[in-house]
Formats: C-alpha cells, structure tokens, sequence
C-alpha cells in the first residue's frame, strides 16, 4: 500500500478510489502516518531525533529543576555557595538569580529607589504595546511618547517631587538596554528618513554623495568600532570643558549606526513606490514638502514596516554591545553579578536568565512583524 | 522619445532652452543653493571637529601619525597564523589580528553557509517533527543577542574541568577550559605537497566537469566525472604524498603539567566564537534559503517530479539552482554580517583586529590612528566581498534574450 499523502489524509473518506481502513485516512494516525513516518527514511529521522530530543529535555530538566539549588544560606558578602559549588554541573544554581536579580535588573541604582526604574520599565512596555496597536497610529502618539519620555526622565533621574536625585552613573540593567534602544530607534528614525531622502535627490549629486558616503561608511564597519570611536574619540571632538557623558556619546554612536540601515529599509520602500505617484503630485502643485509628507512617504512607510521592525529587532540585540565599552547594561549586569569570588562560575544561569528577558521582546517584536505583514499583505492581495 | 526621424510635429520642435534665470522659482537654482547650505553645515561642522581635535591632541601630547606602526609592540598574542613574538612591531600584530580575523569569518562563512542551508531545507520537510525542531531553532537563535550568546558559550568552555580533569573523546581528544585537544599529523613538505596537488586535482576537476556539460549540450551524452574526480582528488595528492616519502606520525596531545602539549589546539575563545558566530548566522541564513526555496514556484517541482526526479534530485537540480537567484543578495549581507559580528571577539578576547588594535590604542594613547585603522580594515573586507559577490550574482543571473 503506498503511503497517504497529505491530500489523501484530507480528501481521504470522500474519495471513491481510496478503500483504506478511515482510520488510516483521517485522524491521529494517519496523520502520524503522513507527517513522521511517511518513509523509512522519514521513520529513521523522527526516532534518531525524537530520542535525542528526550534525552536533552531529560538531561536539562534534572540540570534545571530536579538537581538545582534554590536556596544558599547567608546573604550579601556572608554567602555561603557551597551547597552550589558541590552540584555544579549536574545541578543549576538558581540561588545565584535569587541573591543578584535586583542588581541585575536595576544594576547600582538605590535600592530602595528601584521602584522608579520598574516603573520606568512598565511604561516603555506600555508605549511599546501603545505603538504597536494600529488604531493608535496617528499624531496624538507622538504627543504620548514625549509625556511618557518626559515622565521617564523625571523617574530616572528625580531631584523634583520629592523624588531623591540620583546620578546617571548608578543607572543599569533593563533600563538602559531600553533606553538605549528605544532613544536610539526614536532619534535614527527621523535621521533615516532624511538620509534616505537625500540618497535619492538626483538633482542634488552632492547631498546625494554625502548620504552615500554616511550610509556606506556605517554600514562598513563594525558597530563596535563606533562605539570605541564614541568612547575614546569622541572626547578629543569637543572643545576643552565639554564634556559629554559616555552613557549618551553611547547613543550618538547607535543613533548613527541605526540611521544608516534604517535609511536602507526607507529607500527600499520609496523605491516601491510607482512614479506615478510622484508625477500626480507634482500636477496637484504641491510643493517638494507637502509631496513627501503627503503622499509619498505615507505609503513608502506603509511598505517598509515589517523590514523595519526587523531592523529594530536588531537595533535592539545590538545595545548590548556597549558591554564592551564599560556601559552598565542588562547583559553587563549580569555578567558582573558572577564577578564576585562567592558566585564565580555560575555564568550560565546569569546569562539563561538574561536570555529569558531578551527572547521575550525580540520574540514579541518578531511575532507582531509577522502578522503585520500578513495583516498589510490582505489589504494589497484583493 | 524624441528622435530625427518621428513624425510627430510636436516633436520636432526642441523644447525651449531656459538659460539659468537668477530667480527663486528656478528649480536648477535652489537646487545649488540648498547644495551649497548643506555642504557649507557639513563641511563647518567637519571643520570645528577637526580643529578642537588638533587642540586636544596638542593639549594632551598625544603624537600623531602612524609612526608608531614600526615601533616594538610588546603584547603577546595567545594564537597566531604566522609567526609572531612581543618584540615583533605594532605592524606585524596588527597583521596578525587581521589574519585571527579572516581565519574565523571564513571558516564560519563556511560552516554557517552549511549548517543555515541544512536548517532551512529541514524547516520545509514533510517530517513533521523536523520542521518544528528547525522552526524552533531558527526562532530561539534569531532572537538572542550574538554577544549573550558568544559570552553563553565562553561560560559554558570555562565551566569545563581542568586539563587534568579533560574529558576525554574517542580516545584522545581532550576537551578542557584550556580548550580542544586532538591528535594531528606531524606536518611536514609532503602534506603541504598534497594539499597543493589536491588543489590542483579540484580546479582540474571544475574544469573538466564543466568541459563534459559543454560535451553534453553538444551530443546530448555526458560522460562520466567521477572515474577522473577520483583520479584528480584523490590519486593526485596521495601520489604527491607517495612520492615525497610518504611520511606519517601522528602527534598525541599529552599531559605535561598543567597543559596539554602536542597535537593541535583549539582554543577556547576562538571554539566560543566560531560555534557562536556559526549557530547565529545559520539561523538567518535558515530564513533566507527557505525563501528562496519557497519563491521558486510549485510548478518546478511538480514538473521535476513528473520527468520521475527523486525529491533530492528535484530539489539540487532544479529548484536550488533556481533559488539561488534569490539567495544570492541577502546571502552577500550575511557574510558581511559575519565578518563585522567577529568583532565581539575583543569580549571574549579572542585577539582578532579590533581586540590588538584597541590594546595598541592603550599603549600608544593614539586613538585616532587605532580607530582608523580597525575601520579600513573593515571596509577593504566588505568592499571585497561586496565585489565578489557582485560579480557572482551576475554569473547566477537570469540569462535573458
């Protein structure tokens, strides 16, 4: 007998031809049948894997639940580790996140200040879930995402309201990293759209070979090589007396990185749009201006949402790198929180937990790209 | 448009030349205007960095120039392609962080090429558990940072016993913090002669293979490659290696100490950073061949299998070479992706351009030049890849009539 197909487990009890056993054709079994041991082939495959598959599920769930340790006596500087140091490799410490998540999370902010920063948190969420609903997408949102910045900044740094001051230095952990990334989105935006607009000014070849050179410069060279530029450059730029802190020359440097790729995915979606477009503009009379805000940009941007939060998904990822510059972000925290000689070795369960945080908002951001394109493909497909 | 020859009397007449009008509403005119205000900004603002620049550098008594590229460097380099002391210069280390570079984006250009092709064939298969198992990777990789996931694995090495503790594979491959272990050959002129001769059995090979297809779009009969590719790849080289005394010993690593002396090394800051590199970039390198796969249309397949391919066949004869029309371009930004990403070595310290080049900034206190220097680099490698990936996809382009 040869083996159902996919259609054949669908259209199976319909057919005439087919005369299998109906459970054979429909149902668990032949669904078994059709999609893991359609061939031996297929058959060896799904043993060889699904072993192991099991055997790594097993192993890690003894690492992580079964043989880990919750709990170490002491706190602080009398922490007594011993009980991890003796199941290290068969069993996790997650004692380690317990003692450290606070410094993690905040970094060196005041403990007892670190509501700000969680609530500072919860509102970059909350703009971030606001942003992302379509029927916000209008101009009050700019107005919502400059009382939420605004608010933001009154949180983190305090000195009004009653709120004690606290310096930038002690800022670290989540915050920065969505700091980083969400300033440095806010602020490339913009920048990319005009870079993107002058790359294709062809009546204008130097403002256009000056877009060429920024864009093909960035895209160059390393994101590192900017920050290090930001760190140890930047401070020999500025006149005697300026001084900028490194937090934000950090940001000059991702501002520019994230305009450069931005204004790619920008002119990809202007280069889609028919030049009819810009011929029916230009019969309205309408100035340079009002022909990019009010026809052309509205539909380039429409086109190039899904490439662009995939740009902003790696915008995101790439905050991380300041780590090598010395920035107190959320993957420096927790790589500093096993510095100390009790925790030394437990790097892993630093870094699985950060992971956890990172995966749930690249993952979110990637699921939403998803529908999004299916969603604005419905509209385009009728 | 308008030519000698149209009929058209409306065309026959040239349109009217407007001389450059010295007004607003000349479009040409603003044109050079809004130039010329733009350039003037950009070149004002170059100026002022330039010129507090030359004052801090004064001020501070910070030297300029390359000079120092000659000068003795001083630093050690734990891994090296060619041979290199702490009394070499600053040159030849920077040199050496340029090779730990290209060895580690080529090698992982390789391996990530086969392993994202592989997960991205299996996120289509029929097997149902394969698919997911592909889905989730891709998935789970895309979505962590590569930093997170390089220092993941640097932790996870340094987590590993000790060389006297080194677990112990197949017999002698030793896995330690100190890093891999294995047995390699003592390597000597008659290996190097066999790995000259088998790359010349391998060109040779290319060229007869494409020699044979000429000779079956001529007679519609193509003779047989793979009596002359064993021939070639492998008679050759083992003939070379014959001929040259046929020399073999292998060298075990062993205990001395506390290290491993003997056979060959793998560190592990350089196993963190390949094994990272590779699995980050395979997983997007997954994404792109599934597309192009999927962008080849249905009909291919269908067709293929009704001329009675197997699916292997179909998929390598007609399908890939269709597909990687669209693999080619993004394919391009990915290995420029990996040789850029190979920069988070200096995290891990693996000693690659940006790491030696940014010590270099600490000891000679010349930022600049340092930072220079990391970006050429940089941009020589991209703008070479770029071409070569140009010119590839033009090769692999539709041929259209």
């Amino acid at each position: 007998m040869t083996p159902p197909s996919a259609e054949a487990a669908t259209l199976g009890s319909a057919s005439a031809i087919d005369r299998r056993r109906p459970s054979f054709a429909i149902g668990p079994i032949a669904w078994l049948r059709a999609n893991l041991f359609s061939s031996w082939l297929s058959t060896a495959v799904t043993l060889a894997l699904a072993y192991v598959l099991v055997s790594w599920t097993l192993s890690f769930v003894n690492w992580a639940v079964v043989n880990a340790i919750w709990d170490v006596p002491g706190t602080g500087q009398q922490v007594d580790t011993s009980a991890c140091r003796a199941a290290r490799g068969e069993g996790a410490c997650w004692a380690l996140i317990g003692e450290k998540y606070r410094f993690i999370l905040f970094g060196l902010y005041p403990f007892d200040e670190q509501w700000r920063p969680a609530l500072v948190v919860v509102i970059f969420v909350a703009l971030y879930v606001i942003s992302a609903m379509r029927r916000f997408w209008r101009k009050e949102l700019a107005l919502i995402w400059l009382v939420a910045l605004s608010v933001i900044g009154v949180l983190m740094w305090g000195g009004v309201f009653g709120l004690p001051a606290v310096e930038q230095e002690r800022w670290g952990g989540l915050v920065i990293t969505l700091i980083l990334a969400t300033f440095g989105i806010a602020f490339a935006f913009p920048l990319s759209i005009l870079v993107a607009l002058g790359r294709r000014q062809t009546s204008m070849p130097a403002v256009k070979a000056l877009c060429v050179v920024y864009i093909e410069l960035i895209r160059g060279v390393p994101l590192i090589s900017l920050l290090f530029m930001a760190s140890v450059m930047f401070p020999l730029f500025l006149p005697e007396g300026m001084n900028i802190d490194k937090l934000l020359r950090a940001q000059i440097a991702i501002i520019l990185f994230a305009g450069a790729y931005l204004a790619e995915v920008v002119r990809g979606g202007l280069q889609a749009i028919p030049k009819g477009q810009y011929e029916a503009a230009d019969a309205l009379g309408l100035t340079y201006w009002q022909k990019t805000g009010l026809i052309i940009l509205p539909q380039a941007l429409k086109i190039s949402i899904p490439p662009l939060v995939n740009t902003f998904i790696g915008m995101f990822k790439d905050t991380s790198l300041v780590l090598i510059i010395g920035i107190f972000d959320l993957l420096n925290t927790a790589k500093t929180s096993v510095i100390e000689p009790a925790w030394q070795g437990f790097g892993v369960e630093a870094y699985l937990f950060v992971a956890a945080i990172y995966f749930v908002f690249c993952f979110a951001m990637s699921k939403y790209s998803q529908d999004l394109e299916r969603e604005l493909d419905k509209g385009r497909k009728r | 448009m308008q030519t000698p020859t149209t009929s058209d009397p409306r065309f026959l007449r040239a349109p009217p030349r407007r001389g450059l009008a010295l007004s607003w509403r000349d479009p040409t005119l603003r044109a050079i205007f809004w130039q010329v205000v733009i350039l003037g900004l950009v070149g004002l603002g170059a100026w002022w960095l330039v010129e507090n620049t030359m004052r801090n550098l004064e001020v501070r008594k910070i030297a300029t120039g390359f000079g120092f590229l000659q000068r003795e460097a001083g630093l050690p380099i734990g891994e090296s392609l060619i041979p290199y002391s702490p009394a070499d210069t600053y040159f030849r280390a920077l040199t050496v962080g340029v090779l730990n570079t290209l060895r580690v984006a080529i090698i992982g250009a390789v391996l990530a090429t086969i392993l994202g092709t592989i997960v991205g064939i299996a996120r289509l298969s029929k097997n149902w558990l394969v698919a997911k198992c592909a889905a989730v990777y891709v998935e789970v990789l895309r979505d962590l940072p590569l930093l997170l996931q390089l220092l993941f694995w640097y932790a996870l090495l340094q987590g590993l016993p000790g060389p006297r503790q080194a677990l112990n594979l197949f017999g002698s491959v030793y896995l330690s913090n100190r890093g891999i272990n294995f047995p390699w050959i003592e390597w000597q002129d008659a290996h190097s002669a066999a790995l000259l001769a088998l790359s010349v059995g391998a060109v040779a090979t290319w060229g007869l293979s494409r020699l044979f297809t000429a000779r079956q779009m001529a007679t519609g009969v193509r003779p047989r490659l793979w009596p002359w590719a064993i021939v070639l790849l492998v008679g050759l080289p083992v003939g070379a290696w014959w001929a040259m005394g046929a020399p073999f010993a292998i060298n075990r690593p062993v205990l001395r100490g506390f290290n491993f002396r003997g056979g060959g090394t793998i560190t592990p800051e350089f196993a963190a950073l390949l094994f990272g590199l590779v699995l980050y970039t395979a997983a997007f390198i997954a994404e792109i061949v599934r597309a192009g796969i999927l962008a080849v249309h249905q009909g291919q397949w269908e067709a293929a299998a009704a001329l009675g391919l197997t699916r292997g066949q179909q998929l390598r004869l007609v399908i890939l070479p269709q597909a990687l029309r669209v693999i080619i371009p993004p394919m391009t930004s990915q290995y420029l992706n990996i040789t850029k990403n190979s920069s988070l070595a200096v995290a891990i310290g693996y000693q690659d351009i940006v790491s030696i080049a940014n010590t270099t900034i600490n000891q000679t206190g010349q930022a600049i030049e340092g930072i220079a220097i990391i970006m050429m680099v940089y941009l020589t490698i991209s703008l070479t890849i770029s071409l070569f990936m140009n010119w590839y996809n033009a090769r692999m382009a539709l041929k259209e009539r």
